[in-house]
């Protein structure tokens, strides 16, 4: 396997990825190396696999077979809640918020396996509560006022426009304190400048909060844009992976892109 | 944000319930209202302590439960079974009932937090790597039996834990509760039977829970509904087992304690620990869990547990109220918790606005007000028609409020308390990331 | 392969287990057949199956409901009953024969049903799955105390006049009647009818294909509201058919006779796999086959009967969330 131009040891390991659906091979034999603070790419065409990919890092569905490794311990058949705590987090194709809390319970949610009181503590509000809510709830400000929703914050999150429930969605994930953040098409919807931002943005967390990112993105300007290295998928199997330039030349993504006839006429 | 300082929400909410607490009080004392009503205001109270518990399962934590009544029942006689032991010694000891049925719940805590220790997966992942050359069922089968065995044996030192436990614990309540004085010893006893029913209720609760909540909404729906059918299938029979139960005859002779102030009591301490737990760290996690349960787990929520803790919760609840009504009426009968009766508090929590605390609290007094006033309103002859009248206005509220009364707006001191707003930056610069962003 | 030496003994004593379970359950049945004699099981076996093919009627009524419009319709169990009184007036007060009797039955049930969806549950298609659901235990209540009005069915039980001689056959000791004989034949028949309209014609799959996506549906220029009517019209015909055969079975009626055997066929139809034909049928037979074996052999049987038939649908859902043949329900993330 190819690796990537970097001298960091990986952090997240994945080998022989197999998921079956029945008869269908979702993702077959699926692998990726990714180093800490890397930023790497997920990209091919539409039912590739690549959320199922996402989905069996964090626990969603098991894989059929395959290991995933992060820092050296193993997430495979472990409950998401685990897996989230180990640290890996994740935004959604078709965003998951929960709708009906306020934008800032959106993330003090997110925080709660930080949580530094119990139960009794919580119904009595005795004890650690005052303090550590208060932290919490700076703590979910904080990361809000890193995606500029802090003036969005007592909002019901239903109620926010598109962009901004793509950013809350980050900041949520961000909430968990991840080491490794898997984004799914965080660009999906947003328009050019929206889109400059957002990569702006990804940049920023991932040095600011050590972060290792990787992430599916059908807009070809954000993953070539930003992403050290790309991986691309077609149907449920790896076809190319490299620099963005080396996937701007691939035969076979362009192939897999824009059809093979297409592709014998240029 | 500019917001006049205004009075804090709590004074005015403590002002109100002290007002309905006094008024319900002395308006018996001197009375202005007869005793009926005195009863139906003590019951709206009952329904509203277990219709908050429903809430909290269905209306917070978004799991559909037929089944609350089980719980109700359970609380009710197990309560019964403890204040009428101590009034009438029907099993020739005063506190027997009352020390088995908490050196059980102990007893099963135990079991559950020594099985929980064990690491059950660790054994089976280690059995399924030494017996890895049986191919699927078989190798199923002997892991299984290896496992019962294993449970069964911490089974039976559970159950022989709490045998000691109820020996000494007996003896404890019998040197200790008539050494008190009447008055007192009578409402510690309330007290204790209260949580024991409640207690078992919440146990019940997990116990069950922890397999089926596991189903999808409608179909926990069902299971829960098999569960109350089952408990009220077990009273109809539990002559056969503890002959002061009566059975399908109904049991007497409990002694009627309930009054408004301990309603009242009960209600309020209730109502402020539900509110601070859905204000709180694990109430937003059981929340979340309504809202979007793969987004609740991809966010670290461990979401049977925070199904669990609401289902057991709620159960408490139930279990609490159940043994208030015990007390009240003095007599339980197995028809009083049939299924069709327990619709009742799913119909307060909708009627009142699921995920509305004041909601609940408004629908109970309403509720009970519909249902006893008709009695009163309809003229002679007519009072068959009361059952008619009832789903008629069911019907129309329901077509005109879809969302409930209240929706999900709470009022005064339990409405979501405002979170301060955090004025230190984190890191200089951020904003300029985003100027463009807003 | 390693350690082969293991694998004798392991195999041995997995095939004494398994030698242990099925000599287990050869004698439990043995033990069953000898306690009472083999015409006594088998005349268990088919009184259950006589309730069960009449809890199947009212099962499909539910779980039809339920695949097209998500609603677990508390008020089927009323026009279950409603249905064996009109066929006991038209009986009693008119002297009608069985054949139109059951057919005023259904045809009183699918007004009856339809006036409900209307007034009912129409208005309430947009909102809350919770409210179209309060609003059907509303309407059950209605049905259940408005009929045991004085000047309408009355409040008290009323012996119910079975339209033909009952006829005892006796083949070896076991003793069928021809009650049994018709509730089969007519459920049957009734059942095939229903399979012939899901699946052979273009109203069936009209109806399949609402059950399965409601939008997808109306786009395709499928009537919903037409489709939602029919389904609730013919559930309604088949509660009203089983509403007489279990009035001629158990001949006793009041207006609160619905609320156990329709409790008892919803279960069924959930056990089955709700919203799947099949498997309401399944579920009910077994249903009526767990009852009648419970009264038959289990020590007070018959004040236990539901605790075993809910205990059953418990654990059925611990080992198979989604019913019999239900289909696990995939969440797409």
């Amino acid at each position: 396997m190819e690796t990537a131009p970097t001298s960091a040891p990986p952090l997240l390991v994945i080998d022989n990825l197999t998921k079956l659906f029945g008869g269908l091979r979702a993702v077959s034999e699926f692998d990726i190396e990714i180093p800490e603070q890397g930023l790497y790419g997920l990209i091919g065409p539409n039912g590739a696999g690549k959320t199922t990919v996402f989905n069996m890092i964090t626990g969603v569905y098991p894989p059929t077979e395959g290991s995933i490794m992060l820092a050296g311990t193993s997430l495979v058949g472990l409950p998401s809640h685990i897996i989230t705590r180990k640290g890996v987090a994740r935004t959604f194709q078709n965003i998951r918020l929960f709708q009906n809390l306020t934008v800032l319970d959106n993330v003090r949610v997110a925080y709660h396996l930080h949580v530094g009181y119990n139960l009794a503590e919580s119904m009595t509000r005795l004890g650690r509560f005052n303090q550590q809510e208060r932290i919490q709830s700076d703590r979910a400000q904080d990361f809000l006022a890193v995606f500029n929703l802090q003036n969005r914050r007592d909002e019901i999150a239903k109620n926010l426009p598109y962009g901004e429930q793509r950013r809350l969605e980050i900041a949520r994930a961000l909430a968990t304190e991840p080491r490794v953040l898997l984004l799914d098409e965080p660009a999906a919807g947003m328009n050019p400048v929206e889109t400059d931002n957002l990569m702006e943005l990804i940049h920023f967390i991932r040095d600011r909060f050590n972060l290792t990112i990787l992430l599916i993105e059908h807009q070809m300007r954000v993953v070539m844009g930003i992403c050290e290295w790309i991986t691309v998928m077609d149907f449920g199997q790896v076809i190319a992976r490299g620099t963005a330039r080396d996937i701007q030349n691939n035969d076979r993504v362009i192939e897999a892109y824009l059809g093979k006839r297409l592709v014998r006429g240029l | 944000m500019q917001t006049l300082r205004r009075i804090p929400t709590w004074i005015s909410t403590l002002l109100v319930a002290l007002f309905l607490f006094v008024f319900v009080y002395v308006a018996n004392a001197n009375g202005w209202i007869t005793p009926y009503v005195y009863n139906v205001i003590q019951l709206a109270g009952i329904s509203a302590i277990s219709a908050l518990g429903l809430n909290l399962i269905y209306g917070f934590n978004g799991q559909f439960s037929l089944g609350h009544i089980g719980f109700y029942a359970i609380g009710a006689y197990s309560s019964a079974l403890i204040t009428k032991e101590f009034t009438s010694r029907w099993s020739g000891t005063q506190f027997s009932a009352l020390s088995w049925i908490i050196a059980g719940i102990l007893g099963v805590i135990l079991v559950i937090l020594v099985i929980k220790r064990l690491r059950f997966d660790q054994i089976k992942k280690w059995l399924n790597s030494t017996l890895g050359e049986l191919k699927g069922f078989e190798r199923w089968i002997l892991i299984s039996l290896i496992l019962l065995v294993i449970a069964a044996v911490i089974i039976v030192l559970g159950v022989a834990a709490s045998w000691v436990l109820q020996k000494g614990l007996q003896a404890l309540f019998d040197l200790l509760i008539p050494a008190l004085p009447e008055a007192i010893g009578k409402n510690v006893l309330m007290l204790l039977a209260l949580l024991a029913g409640g207690s078992l209720a919440a146990l019940v609760a997990y116990l069950v829970g922890l397999p089926l909540l596991r189903l999808n909404s409608d179909y926990f729906g069902i299971a829960t509904l098999g569960f109350a059918i089952v408990v009220y299938t077990l009273l109809q029979n539990s002559d056969l087992v503890i002959a002061t139960m009566k059975g399908a005859r109904g049991m007497v002779e409990i002694p009627r304690w309930t009054n408004w102030v301990w309603v009242a009591a009960v209600l309020s301490v209730l109502v402020f620990l539900l509110r601070n737990l859905v204000y709180s760290s694990y109430g937003r996690a059981i929340v979340s869990v309504r809202e979007d349960e793969i987004a609740a787990k991809t966010m670290g929520i461990d979401i049977v547990q925070s199904k669990t803790l609401a289902f057991a919760i709620g159960g408490f609840y139930a279990g609490i109220a159940g043994g208030l009504y015990a007390h009240l009426v003095g007599f339980l009968h197995p028809s009083t918790f049939d299924f069709v009766r327990g619709f009742d508090p799913l119909i307060i929590i909708v009627f009142g606005g699921l995920g509305s605390m004041t909601g609940t609290l408004v629908a109970s007094a309403l509720f009970s007000a519909i249902i006893e006033g008709l009695r009163v309103i309809l003229p002679q002859g007519f009072e068959d028609w009361r059952f008619v009248i009832y789903p008629i206005l069911l019907l129309i509220i329901m077509l005109l409020r879809q969302q409930g009364l209240l929706g999900t707006t709470e009022w005064g001191w339990l409405r979501a308390p405002y979170a301060p707003i955090r004025d230190v930056p984190m890191v200089s610069g951020i904003n300029s990331v985003n100027r463009e962003v807003a | 392969m390693k350690l082969t030496w293991r694998r004798l003994p392991l195999k041995l004593i997995a095939w004494v287990i398994y030698a242990l379970l099925a000599a287990g359950i050869v004698y439990g049945i043995i033990g069953l057949v000898r306690l009472n004699g083999s015409v006594f099981f088998i005349q268990a076996i088919l009184d259950g199956l006589k309730l069960g093919f009449v809890y199947a009627l009212i099962a499909l009524g539910y779980t039809m409901v339920y695949g097209i419009v998500r609603l677990i319709n508390f008020a089927h169990c009323d026009v279950f009953m409603v249905g064996a009184f009109a066929s006991y007036y038209a009986i009693t007060r008119f002297g009608w024969g069985f054949v139109p009797a059951i057919l005023l039955a259904m045809v009183v049930c699918i007004l009856l049903n339809i006036t409900i969806e209307r007034v009912a549950y129409k208005p309430l298609r947009n909102a809350p799955r919770i409210t179209a659901l309060i609003t059907a235990i509303g309407v059950s209540f209605f049905l259940e105390y408005f009929t045991a009005l004085k000047f309408a069915f009355g409040a008290d039980y009323i012996t119910y006049k079975r339209p033909f001689e009952v006829v005892v056959w006796d083949i070896g000791g076991v003793l069928i009647s021809n009650i049994t004989v018709i509730i089969v034949a007519v459920t049957i028949l009734l059942l095939l009818l229903l399979l012939y309209v899901i699946n052979k014609t273009k109203i069936g799959k009209a109806m399949r294909a609402t059950s399965l996506d409601k939008t997808a549906a109306r786009l395709m220029g499928i009537n919903i509201d037409g489709i939602i009517t029919l389904t609730f019209a013919i559930g309604a015909a088949l509660a009203g058919a089983g509403g007489v055969l279990y009035a001629i079975a158990f001949p006793q009626i009041w207006t609160f006779m619905g609320i156990m055997p329709g409790m008892k066929a919803f279960v069924a139809a959930v056990l089955g796999g709700i919203g799947n034909i099949g498997g309401a049928v399944i579920g009910s037979l077994l249903m009526g086959e767990i009852e009648v074996l419970t009264v038959s052999f289990v020590p007070f049987g018959s004040r236990l009967r539901d605790l075993f038939a809910f205990l059953v649908l418990i654990i059925v859902f611990i080992v198979k969330p989604t019913g019999i043949l239900g289909e696990p329900q995939v969440e797409k993330v």
